[in-house]
């Protein structure tokens, strides 16, 4: 993991951000009521939850077949609804 | 030459925009920034004026982007577009750099109100970059405040639907018009709900830039959950019945030549596309039918003159 700055001589001039994507260390799947499940069997894989998703939490595997990353996920629910075939449910947090 | 493509897994999986931002849950702008880095090829830069964009991907020391990003105010993210194209256009001359290409993502608040005279005067002068204006039609980052860009009818928190207005009482500013005006060699309108018309006119302008064509222009319908009153799931749907309703027509405008990219022969009742969202409900009720009649007149007037304009071979 990486390390704050702890004053503010150790940050860069200008208070720029000196290194790309750091967002990646904030888990906001933190933020979630609903996650999704994908049901595999149903997936034709058109990829339009991956397209769709905000979070980027749609994961396109190799084979085109898709999956989540709940670490990230924020549980908003477009996945399953641009769903053509019904392939993703989204299930109460908790009540697995 | 940047592809076209005609199936969604064709776009390449390699993301520039990454996970962990502090947009809402359903937020419609994501979709729109991943295609557009990826479709657009090359070394870029991308500026942002203020707006939910900016406020929510660089929470600061943390940042979504994985490409060179520069903050500015509302009024001038056009103005600072225009000066990093031209610094980039003089050292490659002088220093023989390579050529970056420059992105402009900038809210309604910052397009239609607030930064129109800057992006008039570079569309003017012609700098070659591409704009993309994401149209949630309210100020939402600050609260849902009405815009220029905010439709007649719609309650936000300073157009309040009530007994005193019923939403807000004007109508909503034809930005693609006014920036058709300049005269500009590319002008789109685009949706998250058509991917791949998206990703087409994406690749489309990153060529022309290419060939040194610019500046582009693109408006995007972005779905706002929040400050829309629906619910998140509902993002991509409600920008799909945009356009099947003729509320939010998909077209382009190339060198002067309109065309229609998705043609709606059979429209959905505006109904539909009224119900699911809560700053529109009030439209539903029978002291308020001639706002909605108002509604379905501007969407036949705005989509016969479109066919119209279609159908001529240039429009400048």
């Amino acid at each position: 993991m990486p390390r704050w700055p702890s004053t503010w001589r150790e940050l860069p001039p200008g208070g720029v951000i000196d290194k790309p994507g750091t967002s990646m260390w904030v888990e906001t799947g933190t933020w979630r009521s609903h996650r999704p499940v994908i049901h595999l069997d149903k997936c034709i894989k058109c990829l339009m939850c991956w397209v769709s998703c905000p979070d980027n939490s749609i994961v396109r595997l190799d084979n085109d077949y898709v999956d989540v990353e709940y670490r990230y996920c924020k549980g908003c629910g477009i996945c399953a609804n641009v769903c053509p075939t019904k392939a993703i449910d989204m299930v109460e947090e908790g009540g697995m | 030459m940047a592809k076209t493509i005609r199936r969604l897994n064709e776009i390449p999986r390699e993301e520039y925009f990454v996970s962990g931002h502090g947009l809402c849950a359903g937020c419609g702008i994501p979709p729109m920034v991943r295609i557009a880095l990826k479709a657009v090829e090359g070394p870029k830069v991308v500026v942002n004026a203020t707006g939910c964009l900016e406020v929510a991907t660089t929470l600061y020391p943390h940042t979504a982007w994985t490409i060179p990003w520069i903050h500015n105010a509302f009024e001038n993210a056009a103005a600072t577009a225009s000066g990093i194209e031209a610094a980039v256009k003089a050292l490659v001359r002088k220093r023989g750099w390579k050529s970056y290409k420059v992105l402009v993502f900038g809210g309604d608040g910052g397009t239609f109100d607030i930064g129109l005279q800057s992006l008039s005067g570079a569309l003017e002068r012609g700098h070659r970059f591409i704009y993309v204006c994401y149209d949630n039609e309210a100020y939402m980052n600050t609260g849902i405040q009405r815009s220029g860009a905010t439709p007649l009818g719609a309650a936000t928190t300073t157009s309040p639907a009530g007994k005193v207005i019923p939403g807000k009482p004007e109508n909503k500013k034809s930005l693609m018009d006014i920036v058709i005006a300049h005269r500009i060699p590319y002008a789109a309108t685009i949706n998250p709900a058509y991917p791949i018309d998206m990703w087409n006119k994406f690749a489309k302008a990153s060529d022309y830039l290419d060939r040194g064509i610019g500046p582009i222009f693109f408006h995007y319908y972005s779905p706002c959950p929040v400050g829309w009153r629906m619910d998140s799931a509902l993002s991509i749907e409600v920008a799909r019945l945009a356009v099947q309703t003729r509320l939010w027509p998909l077209y382009e405008v190339d060198h002067g030549k309109l065309t229609i990219n998705v043609k709606v022969p059979k429209p959905k009742p505006i109904e539909d596309y009224i119900r699911i969202q809560g700053r529109f409900r009030h439209l539903l009720k029978p002291e308020n039918e001639h706002l909605l009649n108002n509604l379905k007149k501007f969407i036949e007037v705005n989509w016969e003159r479109l066919q119209k304009l279609s159908e001529l071979n240039y429009i400048f």
